[in-house]
């Protein structure tokens, strides 16, 4: 990696041109890319080739943590204090069945919203890329690739010269 | 696909669409009616703390209830307040997942109106308590005297179900807005935004890999948002239908409720899509179409609600329970049968307007029968509440209910508990959705140029 280099930032007009771009980019071999877009692009993390997220498989292990907490909490108060009204059950799940399912919502919720900033390395308040002259249009109307430095094949003035050949409406180095 | 008409009209562009939103916080454009609108909402938040001064000094007594009527605007408003707010989640929410893309103009003001409705609704159980510094003891913690609460009451559900529903809908607003707080963040040119949306944003960079995620999160928190509010509201309404009482002890509270709830609460949002569009020239975003689809969703979930009453009148008939009757005929012809026939012609009557198309596209003709049906289903939960208390099985326990100047002053002053925070929010972030504006716009550009 090229000291204090982050990579190569290319400016597209459309979600259409970013994909076609995008999809140049990894036939020529190029491996370690991001885009920063305004809004959610389909089919982008196809091209990329993100992985999967996995934010669903933390919801679950939320609500299998908010349903059990849930429950021990009123099985075990009322084992602790248990208290005769007119002979109904002291252990009535039906009963129970409100706060548990309160729980197993808030819990659930609250693991996929942080487990989402957490995975994503947020908050982080800066990144390199901010610090390009063009970036602030990536949450207005303009859509960014950025070839990392740290790909095999990245190489400042070819990789730069290679986006304006594949219809960049600018281009710039992202200091590191 | 070519005749299905666009619901934004595509001859604006997405830079376009971006300034107008993060310019209403940034250089905001009606700082004088803003102002206005602060000092009536000031006033009525002042009037609500000197009510509740008040209230913490005497005691509840200083209210119209009483044996029989113990629960009078207290659990009313407390009702009327948090069936408004399901209608936020439902927007955001539902309408999210069923890909109706109209929600992407109205679901940010939406979600603001569910949170600050959620906090009225939630300090009026607290104000009833009596002893409200003792508030803590509703929570599961080993005290030293021994006891717990009780989980097998609903009274006891009812903490957990609004508590939980105040924090997930934070959460979901909160998650729908970073990435227009990033947007608004790199639109800020004075040094104090810069920090504000900076900071608020939480570096959001709009990643490819940040986006698939958050997208992720973003649709199943949706998903789990859906029941919460039905089963907020079911349970709302189990701590009616669980005691005995003749008129509240009914299986179809449940739905009733639930469908009131939307109901009243679409009215609201309504009201603050038609306010919001003449104040702040949003026309191209909240267009007439939107409007529209809000005079049909009002009317839809009004009649269900009137299936509601008429269900409930079927109910008592069928039981041929002599309380159970003797509750209806209070109702419809006691003295508070004003409430019922307040209830229905408020409700029912105006919103038989919304079957014309041209009076569902008018904003002030929408804004009038939402402002109908608000009053309606104020009376409806009033009705609800008074006119089951006031007799019930014995007759040396009947009295009467007559609301205070306290009763009073506390609900109009959580109207200004409402709107202080609302106006605040309106000033500080934008109030429609940013980015799924211009997804949905870029959208119905690619269709209209396949078509």
């Amino acid at each position: 990696m090229p000291e204090g280099l982050y990579g190569a930032l290319a400016e597209f007009k459309s979600p259409e041109d970013l994909l076609a771009a995008t999809r140049k980019v990894r036939e020529a071999g190029y491996r370690n890319l991001d885009a920063f877009t305004p809004f959610p692009v389909d089919g982008l993390d196809r091209i990329l080739r993100l992985p999967r997220p996995t934010i669903a498989f933390v919801g679950l292990a939320g609500a299998v943590a908010g349903a059990g907490i849930a429950l021990i909490m009123q099985f075990y108060v009322n084992y602790d204090y248990p208290l005769n009204v007119g002979g109904r059950p002291i252990y009535a799940i039906s009963a129970f069945a409100v706060v548990t399912f309160e729980l197993t919502i808030l819990f659930s919720a609250l693991a996929m919203l942080v487990g989402m900033l957490w995975q994503n390395g947020l908050p982080r308040l800066n990144y390199p890329v901010f610090d390009t002259d063009r970036f602030h249009r990536a949450s207005k109307d303009r859509f960014f690739l950025c070839v990392s430095a740290d790909d095999a094949k990245f190489e400042a003035g070819e990789t730069l010269a290679f986006l304006v050949g594949i219809g960049a409406l600018s281009v710039e180095l992202v200091p590191g | 696909m070519s005749d299905r008409s666009d619901i934004l009209p595509t001859r604006q562009s997405m830079g376009r669409i971006a300034d107008q939103l993060t310019d209403i916080p940034l250089h905001f454009p009606v700082e004088r009616r803003w102002l206005i609108a602060m000092m009536f909402a000031s006033a009525l938040l002042l009037l609500l703390m000197v009510s509740v001064v008040e209230l913490f000094t005497r005691g509840v007594g200083i209210w119209g209830i009483n044996i029989p009527v113990n629960w009078a605007f207290a659990i009313h408003n407390y009702v009327w307040w948090l069936g408004i707010g399901h209608a936020g989640t439902l927007i955001s929410a539902l309408l999210l997942l069923t890909g109706s893309e109209w929600r992407n103009s109205l679901n940010r003001f939406a979600e603001t109106m569910t949170l600050f409705a959620v906090v009225c609704a939630g300090i009026y159980p607290i104000l009833h308590l009596g002893r409200p510094w003792y508030v803590y003891w509703m929570f599961p913690y080993p005290a030293t005297m021994g006891v717990w609460p009780q989980f097998r009451s609903p009274l006891e559900w009812d903490i957990w179900a609004v508590l939980t529903y105040l924090t997930v809908s934070l959460a979901f607003w909160y998650t729908g807005l970073i990435p227009d707080l990033a947007a608004a963040r790199d639109r800020a040119t004075r040094r104090g935004w810069q920090i504000f949306f900076g900071v608020t944003a939480l570096g959001w960079r709009g990643s490819a890999r940040h986006w698939l995620r958050w997208s992720q999160a973003y649709r199943l928190t949706a998903g789990l948002a859906v029941p919460l509010v039905v089963s907020v509201h079911s349970e709302v309404s189990l701590l009616f239908a669980a005691g005995q009482i003749p008129g509240w002890h009914s299986t179809i509270f449940p739905p009733y409720f639930v469908l009131g709830a939307a109901f009243s609460g679409f009215a609201v949002v309504s009201i603050i899509a038609v306010a919001l569009r003449s104040w702040f020239g949003l026309e191209n975003l909240v267009t007439n179409d939107h409007l529209d689809m809000l005079g049909k969703v009002l009317l839809a979930t009004g009649l269900m609600t009137g299936y509601g009453y008429v269900f409930e009148v079927f109910d008592a008939l069928y039981s041929g329970e002599t309380h159970e009757i003797q509750t209806l005929v209070d109702r419809l012809a006691g003295a508070y049968a004003w409430t019922y026939w307040g209830a229905v012609l408020f409700n029912f009557i105006p919103l038989q307007a919304l079957w014309w198309r041209v009076v569902r596209r008018s904003g002030w003709m929408l804004l009038l029968v939402s402002v109908s049906v608000v009053i309606g289903m104020w009376l409806e939960r009033y009705m609800i509440l008074v006119t089951s208390l006031y007799r019930d099985f014995l007759v040396s326990s009947w009295s009467h209910f007559t609301p205070s100047f306290w009763d009073w002053s506390t609900y109009f002053g959580t109207i200004g508990l409402f709107l202080v925070p609302f106006l605040i929010a309106i000033r500080l972030v934008p109030m429609i959705s940013i980015f799924e504006s211009k997804e949905l716009l870029h959208e119905e550009k690619e269709e209209k140029q396949h078509a």
